[in-house]
């Protein structure tokens, strides 16, 4: 079996798109997960020394994050009051009699699975784009994610528009095919 | 006169980020109109973007990224 090497350069450019994906899965707040990626690139780097080489750099972090997101939601339940379900009745429809079918979930809402359908995807996509070849991983990230006009581009990576359009091009095709797999 | 399945795929790569011209539109779509492959290539490239779109909300910005990047710096 070979072991892996910790390259802590680049953990931001490989990895933290994928874990913050992974972080706002599970604390659904954008803010609060960027921390918690943040912690967790630091806590990786003190812990380096640890790191036997067994499981994929990637695959650590995400042992390392997932911590960090249990430790948050031990800290907000442990102030007092945070973990009780509140309910809200309006005295409006108190009066009218019918406020328990209002408190009930809409069976035919999908929001909440819309939301969750995009983390998957983010996710997915991620997962699709780290197969990637490095440079076109990059030039797609930057030019579909990022949104970063075709002249920045290839300005900051010194190459011309065709082989921009040829990196996209063979990108765009190996996700499709990616995603056909498990998201189409 | 036609263009060939190549450059249609070029042209589509450029649709996808509002690039291409309206005369390569124009092309692009008689192309596909025609070819029934390019078609769906395009169906699913059309569909990758969309999902791309969904997904922007959950990546990080250039300049959190250049934070966290930073932030690591420091600590090493």
């Amino acid at each position: 079996m070979t072991l892996h090497q910790l390259q802590p350069d680049l953990w931001v450019d490989k990895y933290a798109d994928y874990l913050f994906n992974f972080a706002v899965g599970r604390v659904s707040d954008a803010e609060v997960a960027k921390d918690l990626v943040s912690e967790t690139f630091l806590a990786g780097l003190k812990s380096a020394k640890n790191y036997k080489g067994d499981a994929a750099e990637r695959t650590w972090l995400i042992a390392i994050l997932k911590r960090k997101v249990i430790d948050h939601y031990r800290k907000s339940n442990s102030k007092k009051g945070k973990a009780e379900v509140r309910m809200n009745y309006s005295s409006a429809s108190d009066a009218e009699g019918d406020w328990l079918e209002e408190q009930v979930a809409d069976p035919f809402s999908t929001a909440e699975n819309s939301a969750m359908e995009n983390v998957e995807l983010g996710l997915a996509i991620q997962e699709c784009i780290a197969k990637l070849p490095k440079k076109q991983a990059q030039v797609f990230t930057m030019k579909t994610i990022q949104g970063i006009g075709t002249e920045d581009i290839c300005n900051e990576l010194d190459i011309n528009p065709s082989n921009l359009w040829v990196m996209i091009h063979r990108a765009r095709t190996a996700l499709i095919a990616c995603l056909n797999k498990n998201w189409f | 006169m036609m263009i060939s399945c190549d450059k249609a795929a070029h042209i589509c790569n450029k649709n996808q980020y509002s690039e291409a011209t309206f005369w390569e539109v124009l092309k692009l779509r008689f192309h596909l109109f025609i070819c029934k492959n390019c078609s769906k290539t395009a169906e699913l490239n059309t569909k990758l973007t969309s999902l791309c779109e969904q997904v922007k909300r959950y990546s990080l910005s250039e300049k959190e990224k250049l934070n966290m990047k930073e932030q690591l710096k420091n600590e090493a």
